[in-house]
């Protein structure tokens, strides 16, 4: 049904076979190989996966925040609302970040700038991307900072961000992404650096703001529980590929990828008994020295011939839900 | 059987911070009375800046306490001197968040692991060789390794390897300040199975300290949950998850993202952040931001009080 939903719909982003190589001293790194990734309109897109498997990376490249050097995207289109961003001049790209897409990231403490007061680097945001005056820019501020459910926004403006807490920082970043209404807003990690009830709080917001304010968004995570509770639709990484994407229900009832299955194995129950806990053996590895093959196949349970000589593409296995793995193109 | 092997009474750790002549004080540890079973694993938790780890680490005397009495198997450890305590620590070890950090950089594993050993004269030339293996073995690493140095291992590798090295001298109690904490979700389960494994064969009893409920749940017989310096509640790992008293912990345990997807708990949302432990409200600290505040939680500290059998709780509601 949710398909039938989404077919319907629009397609707002629009990630093709992208590919993107780090050239460092010690070599070359494909940190994302081959990525296919498609994002909805009004939807809420979770991306999954563990430390280096290219998600943060992802997001960069929407944004075509990537160094370069050592990054480069060698192959690719990313479209955004019908445009190839990686086509785009760059003074069309300043238009896009932070007015069409807008970006939170993990540590709101070094994300703001310090020496500056909150309120002064929101009606910056606001003003590079709206034609509003001081005043006016001042009062959308304001408003934005109701929105995040900041106590006294009038007197919150005025102070710097080592006066606030890190639960209030993150609500300044959200209320500074989402001043200019942007079709998209990527949230890299967005409680990881908070505490357990403050990430409460937040989840709580974000999941207040989705019903008008956030239209699309990609969250970015490595935690499934965050995942299971604010998106619609998830996709896992491992290694610069997307190894399985699904309706949330479907991925988290029926997983079909090995290591989706050991990655919410691995995950704690609270009505757990046993003082046992699921993981994967071995571990990530490196993307300088990756296997041959499908890259999992070392520490796959159900590892074949074939593992370890072709990669397996991302198929579509039931209806709705995409796997690569061989153990479905049989 | 149920001996008890670690206790303290009245710990507290208070840091002074200088700041001219208004110099103020951090509450870090404000009265922490617990005690562990031998054999048994208590799980502590609380949110950041809580002093957990700094209980974790007063109990091994690695930071001197301002007030209060720990206890080893009745032993007192704050009447041990310098010399005596270097001897006394073969029986109490740590290990440390990070591993990145944790292990010598410049140093092969066999020599982190097997350094211990010749310094507390533990054993001689071949036999310290053959105590490293067996613990590397024990850890799950492959004994050929150990010529390496420790950026040639993963994280997980790494956090076992300082796990051998905190068994390398036969200790009895060892404290694990968030030992999972900075490794992937994949291998976290391969650490706290080995723990769990470990604790069976070596017959040792754990402090686990923790920011993760849902981990603590799992591999602690007891767990207390701090505040601001100071435990809010302790019961059985059991009954704490099945039966929270305090507001603190109930919205604690609902604030855990789940992934049962089904089961979509109410979330209890706290106002307002941790307060400052150099600036304490008066009362029950927890009060600001108590959705159950009474007049009387302004003005008086609740104790930690027994409420039934192994669980306590310090709050007046629970009275």
């Amino acid at each position: 049904m949710i398909r039938e939903i989404l077919q319907n719909q629009e397609i707002l982003l629009d990630i093709k076979n992208l590919i993107l190589n780090f050239y460092t001293n010690r070599g070359q790194i494909t940190a994302l190989d081959g990525i296919d990734l498609k994002l909805y309109k009004n939807e809420s897109l979770g991306l999954v996966g563990e430390t280096g498997c290219g998600k943060s990376i992802t997001a960069l490249s929407i944004m075509r925040l990537i160094p370069a050097p050592p990054g480069k995207i060698v192959q690719g289109e990313i479209f955004f609302d019908g445009k190839d961003l990686l086509k785009i001049p760059e003074t069309e790209m300043r238009r896009v970040r932070g007015g069409k897409i807008s970006m939170i990231f993990q540590e709101p403490s070094t994300s703001l700038n310090p020496v500056f007061k909150v309120g002064d680097q929101i009606i910056e945001a606001i003003q590079l991307h709206q034609k509003l005056g001081r005043e006016k820019g001042k009062r959308k501020t304001v408003e934005m900072l109701e929105k995040v459910g900041m106590p006294d926004p009038k007197d919150i403006i005025n102070r710097f961000p080592h006066e606030l807490s890190g639960g209030m920082q993150q609500r300044i970043m959200i209320a500074m992404a989402l001043s200019s209404n942007p079709k998209l807003l990527i949230a890299d990690e967005p409680t990881t650096a908070l505490d357990v009830t403050t990430q409460a709080q937040i989840l709580d917001l974000i999941k207040e703001l989705k019903k008008d304010i956030i239209s699309s968004m990609l969250l970015i995570t490595h935690d499934l529980g965050i995942v299971a509770e604010i998106c619609d639709r998830v996709a896992v990484m491992y290694t610069g590929n997307i190894i399985e994407h699904a309706e949330l229900k479907t991925l988290f009832k029926s997983p079909l990828h090995p290591y989706t299955r050991g990655l919410l194995d691995a995950i704690p129950k609270m009505n757990a008994h046993k003082k046992e806990l699921g993981f994967i053996p071995g571990t990530l590895p490196d993307l300088m020295k990756l296997p041959e093959g499908c890259k999992f196949n070392p520490r796959c349970p159900h590892q074949m011939e074939i593992c370890l000589k072709k990669k397996p593409e991302l198929e579509e296995v039931k209806e709705g839900h995409f796997a690569a793995c061989h153990l479905y193109s049989i | 059987m149920n001996q008890i092997l670690i206790e303290t009474k009245g710990l507290k750790k208070h840091f002074a911070i200088e700041k001219g002549k208004n110099a103020a004080v951090v509450h870090a540890v404000d009265g922490i009375d617990l005690s562990i079973q031998n054999g048994e694993t208590f799980g502590l938790v609380g949110e950041s800046g809580c002093g957990k780890t700094t209980v974790g680490k007063t109990i091994l005397r690695l930071i001197e306490p301002t007030e209060g009495q720990i206890f080893f198997k009745g032993v007192i450890l704050l009447s041990l001197d310098k010399r005596e305590l270097r001897h006394f620590r073969i029986n109490m070890q740590m290990v440390h968040q990070d591993p990145f950090a944790s292990l010598n950089p410049a140093m092969t594993i066999k020599r982190i692991i097997g350094r211990p050993i010749e310094i507390h004269e533990m054993a001689k030339g071949k036999e310290v060789k053959e105590k490293v293996d067996a613990l590397l073995q024990a850890v799950n690493i492959d004994p050929g390794w150990k010529n390496r140095f420790p950026h040639e291992f993963s994280g997980g590798q790494r956090q076992r390897i300082a796990i051998a090295r905190a068994l390398a001298l036969n200790p009895k109690f060892i404290v694990l300040d968030e030992p999972t904490s900075s490794l992937d979700v994949s291998v976290q389960g391969q650490i706290i199975n080995l723990l769990v494994k470990l604790q069976k064969e070596f017959r040792l009893t754990f402090l686990f300290i923790s920011h993760n409920l849902s981990i603590t749940k799992l591999i602690s017989d007891k767990v207390g949950v701090m505040y601001v310096g100071k435990l809010a509640e302790m019961a059985t790992a059991e009954e704490l998850f099945k039966n929270p008293l305090h507001p603190y912990t109930k919205a604690l345990i609902s604030a855990i993202p789940s992934t049962d997807i089904d089961s979509k708990s109410r979330r209890i949302i706290l106002k307002g952040n941790v307060p400052s432990p150099t600036n304490l409200p008066p009362g029950c600290r927890f009060h600001p931001r108590c959705n159950y505040k009474m007049p009387l939680c302004e003005k008086e500290e609740p104790k930690l009080l027994k409420v039934n059998g192994e669980h306590s709780a310090a709050c007046f509601l629970s009275d």
